[in-house]
């Protein structure tokens, strides 16, 4: 095993960790501000790939069809908060799961429906194509570490809003005591609409920057849903920060466990039987990691008090 | 007044021999035709439904369900369309879990399932029955054909596949014909999106090829980070991931990729030129393997209904059995299995104007049938 394969491989984690993010941090916010549990955050990163495809493939421009994204999946965001999550803030969490649920068949029948069965195409921008060289002789494909880069920029952006801007007090004070800031006087109602279509844009830029990379199909976003929750439960629920550290502990995590498991193991029993036993295990790695840490901290690592 | 009612019965006979194509037979259609899947399924019921139209008989009638590519839905469906609906015959199912689920328990009520696509090795050995037909393949073929071909270039391939059962077959068919060394074997999860991991270990390996079995959106994942990742090692897989419904998606990525099916849009027969017409003329679009097979199984089912009563089943059998239809694919026979014994094509990808799509460029098997044939005892 060679330097560059191992920095490769970090790179790869870390890239992972940040796309994760990008679904979490919505997904925490909403759940952090508002109590909600939305299981068709995966629907709104689906809507956000394919509004890229769709425009990409209509203007020619992976630019353009990114804008769409955001601005495709902050709009179903809003609407769907408007139409229907609004009447279930004060319902328990089972009927929201049932109701979001429902709105993920919804979701992923009309986009059937709307662009047919099979999966779009959509390619990484020219600007990004290719490689580029890593110490130790290796190389990194470019458009990875731009997702790292853009990861970075939405991390540092919402640390900024959420701690140095007015609506970042709104959502702080809307987090730790709801009754109190809307006795104050700000309208609750259109501040759970905008953290709301916030969390869907991040949800879609994640779907399309993802979308690149991989198919653009029906049912693209549970898979990443169910990563997206076992970060939040890592980092704590609510906490930006805790979903910054669980994304990047998730992303890693995965990552080294597909590569090293399967290699460890091999040294130990037989290489045909070493390969699904350690896929299968590498599989299992971020939950066995997620119980642990439950373990000791049940709150998670950054809980947000409750 | 003996001799009336005798005649009487004898003129009802050959009536209703005379008329064998006229009763009504119903065929219930199980297939996956909502969620990621979807576009296997479509692609397999359009081809039904569109040889059952060109025959222009009249008589025969369509169940169409979706089964959500759930096993659970598909039995269901399969239950209530035997006990309700009354099918005479099976057919439609995509995936190999959804066909385990169903076909063991329909085939134990004399129902006949005919597949159109999925070859579980299973139901090609211990478990095969005389109302199993295959029309589509053992899910080994054409992965032990990418290996009999990779012998003839390559010394050193790196391979991959998910880690679930037809993911394994996967890899133990190409090993059963691959001569070379093996560079790595990587089992990756289902469903799995992200693929720089195993990238980055094939870059590592040293490898001159990579074979990859990477069903419906892994393979799309897969080949575009592939052709990304700046690593130059040529690829090549079964057909399922290079075939009409995955290429648009893929794009220029997959040019030039060798790849193995049993049939491929070119393939020099009349019959397979007609099937690419009608269907471009009805659907707007190119055919897919799936599409094919389910077209064969449809003339398949006409041509035994031309011979024998549904009714009458075992006739009807053995004029299934004897294949007597033009399939797209050529020379087509049944294995004593009931499995095909037809020839696998190694086709690369090309673009014809703006369309990807694959030619024809050897035949790594001839005549070829399925290693578990002789577990196949009926």
């Amino acid at each position: 095993m060679s330097i560059a394969l191992l920095i490769e491989q970090i790179l790869n984690g870390l890239q992972l960790g940040v796309m994760l993010f990008l679904m979490a941090a919505g997904l925490t916010l909403i759940f952090g501000v508002m109590g909600l549990i939305n299981l068709a955050h995966g629907s709104l990163y689906m809507v956000g790939a394919f509004a890229c495809a769709a425009v990409a493939a209509a203007t020619g421009s992976f630019w353009i069809g990114l804008v769409a994204s955001l601005v495709a999946a902050a709009a179903a965001g809003a609407i769907m908060e408007v139409t229907v999550i609004r009447r279930l803030y004060d319902r328990d969490h089972l009927d929201q799961v049932l109701a979001t649920f429902a709105l993920i068949l919804i979701f992923s029948e009309g986009t059937r429906w709307l662009f047919g069965s099979f999966p779009l195409y959509l390619d990484i921008p020219p600007l990004l194509q290719g490689a580029v060289p890593l110490p130790g002789g290796g190389q990194y494909q470019l458009y990875r570490l731009a997702i790292i880069g853009v990861g970075i920029v939405v991390a540092v952006g919402l640390y900024f809003l959420i701690s140095r801007t007015r609506l970042g007090m709104r959502i702080r004070a809307g987090e730790s005591d709801r009754e109190m800031i809307a006795a104050l006087g700000v309208d609750i109602r259109t501040l759970y609409t905008v953290v709301f279509a916030l969390g869907a844009a991040l949800a879609g830029l994640a779907g399309a920057l993802v979308g690149a990379l991989q198919s653009v199909q029906v049912g693209m976003g549970e898979p990443a849903l169910i990563l997206a929750f076992v970060v939040i439960v890592i980092g704590g629920i609510g906490s930006i920060k805790g979903a910054l550290f669980g994304a990047i502990l998730v992303g890693v995590v995965d990552t080294m466990g597909r590569f090293l498991l399967p290699k460890a193991l091999a040294l130990m029993i037989p290489a045909a039987q070493a390969g699904p036993i350690g896929a299968a295990l590498a599989s299992m790695l971020i939950y066995i990691v997620m119980a642990l840490i439950l373990a000791f901290r049940p709150s998670g690592l950054f809980a947000a008090q409750s | 007044m003996k001799k009336i009612i005798a005649a009487g019965i004898f003129g009802l006979s050959l009536a209703t021999s005379g008329l064998a194509y006229a009763e009504p037979v119903k065929i219930g259609v199980i297939t996956t035709l909502s969620g990621g899947g979807a576009g296997l399924g479509v692609d397999m019921r359009d081809a039904f439904a569109l040889a059952m139209k060109q025959s222009g008989n009249k008589d025969v009638e369509l169940v169409i369900e979706d089964d959500a590519q759930k096993p659970e839905i598909a039995v269901q469906l399969a239950e209530k369309m035997i006990q309700s609906d009354k099918v005479d015959l099976l057919t439609g199912i995509i995936w190999s879990n959804l066909a385990m689920a169903v076909v063991p328990n329909a085939v134990a009520q004399d129902v006949i399932y005919l597949s159109p696509n999925a070859g579980p090795s299973a139901l090609a050995g211990a478990k095969c029955s005389p109302n199993y037909f295959n029309v589509a393949y053992q899910n080994d073929n054409f992965h032990e054909a990418m290996g009999q071909y990779a012998n003839k270039d390559y010394k050193k391939t790196f391979i991959l596949a998910p880690n679930y059962p037809a993911g394994k077959d996967s890899l133990t068919g190409f090993k059963r014909y691959y001569k070379g060394e093996l560079a790595g074997e990587t089992y990756t999860q289902v469903g799995q999106t992200d693929y720089a991991a195993e990238i980055a270990q094939i870059r590592d390996s040293g490898a001159d090829s990579v074979f990859f079995f990477l069903p419906g959106g892994m393979g799309i994942s897969f080949m575009k980070q592939y052709a990304q990742s700046g690593v130059n090692i040529p690829v090549m897989g079964p057909g399922f991931s290079f075939d009409q419904d995955i290429l648009p998606a893929v794009g220029d990525a997959a040019l030039g990729v060798k790849n193995s099916a049993s049939w491929s849009k070119d393939l020099d027969n009349e019959a397979n030129k007609a099937f690419v017409e009608a269907f471009q003329a009805e659907y707007k679009r190119l055919p897919s393997v799936y599409a094919a097979q389910s077209w064969d199984t449809a003339n398949l089912i006409l041509s035994a209904l031309g011979k024998a009563s549904v009714k009458d089943k075992d006739a009807f059998r053995a004029a299934l059995k004897a294949a007597d239809f033009k399939s797209v694919r050529g020379d087509f026979t049944f294995n004593t299995n009931n499995h095909p014994v037809q020839n696998i094509y190694v086709r690369e990808v090309v673009k014809e104007g703006d369309v990807l799509t694959n030619k024809i460029v050897a035949t790594a098997f001839e005549k070829h049938g399925d290693a578990y044939a002789e577990q196949c005892k009926m």
